[in-house]
């Protein structure tokens, strides 16, 4: 069972592989975000860009396997992000969260996690704040 | 041209969107599960959800914003503003749960454009969308969207 976390507690960091152009077809339409200047570079050099990029909701996806490898989904009261700069295609993320604050809210604690998304050459492309239930937790 | 396109943007907020359901399917969970590299099995294989105290697959934190993509008539509110979908960007996105929906449940979404602003002269313009989600009148999220439109050369 997780035990209960700590403020200054870092969450079990999730880093990917390189996002490949075949991810980038299998998310789209897994999905449903099926907006071609990811998947197509005709469309993205048309928009003067040199080549496609990754969808932000990708990341934001594996944000949220980060929280959910710390608790269980039903912890997560809400989050949002931030789309601080696009992941090029071969961007390699990282995810990091990190407890800032524990509370009582009607008599169960809950933590404020910050939450981001760096790629391997250091830019930081998501940015978030987490709300997670602590109740239950021993 | 910039004061028009703040009054065409500022028109918008208020709008109701036309509500519409929606169902997570299991096949379609196993194959966004897939995509973004899930390895835990509770998100793609039905004994373990089962295990895990789900009464099916759970649909993963992310998953009701691509529910809310197969809403009708997609880009109405970027047609009427004269928005190329190349020039848009994903600006922000939120999400508040009252419980983990699952597989099979029959969603209702009823999104509403709720704020229109521009930054730098109208070089950039922002619109916020937030959606309800609900089951049989129960409160199940809340979805906050926020898109950014920049002004492209476009071939």
């Amino acid at each position: 069972m997780s035990t209960m976390p700590a403020v200054g507690e870092s969450l079990p960091p999730l880093s990917l592989p390189p996002i490949s152009r075949t991810t980038l077809a299998l998310f789209a339409g897994a999905s449903g975000d099926h907006n071609p200047i990811h998947i197509d570079l005709d469309v993205a050099r048309s928009a003067g860009l040199d080549d496609v990029f990754c969808h932000g909701m990708l990341s934001m996806a594996y944000l949220g396997r980060l929280l959910t490898n710390w608790l269980p989904q039903s912890h997560l009261r809400s989050w949002s992000v931030r789309f601080v700069s696009i992941t090029p295609i071969h961007g390699e993320p990282t995810c990091t969260g990190r407890v800032t604050a524990i509370e009582d809210l009607e008599g169960l604690p809950v933590a404020s996690v910050e939450l981001e998304v760096v790629l391997a050459d250091g830019t930081r492309t998501l940015a978030g704040v987490a709300t997670v239930s602590l109740g239950e937790l021993q | 041209m910039t004061a028009n396109s703040v009054t065409r943007g500022r028109d918008i907020v208020g709008l109701e969107l036309p509500s519409f359901t929606a169902v997570a399917e299991r096949g379609q969970l196993r194959f966004f599960a897939k995509a973004i590299g899930q390895d835990n099995p509770i998100y793609w294989d039905l004994d373990s959800a089962l295990a895990a105290g789900y009464t099916d697959l759970p649909v993963p934190p992310t998953f009701l914003f691509s529910l809310e993509l197969g809403r009708p008539d997609p880009y109405r509110v970027l047609r009427e503003l004269d928005i190329d979908m190349r020039q848009v960007l994903h600006g922000e996105q939120g999400f508040t749960y009252d419980r983990t929906a699952v597989a099979g449940e029959e969603l209702l979404f009823c999104p509403r454009m709720t704020d229109y602003y521009e930054k730098r002269d109208g070089a950039l313009r922002f619109l916020i969308r937030e959606t309800e989600v609900t089951s049989d009148g129960a409160p199940i999220a809340r979805l906050r969207n926020v898109i950014v439109v920049r002004e492209l050369e476009l071939a």
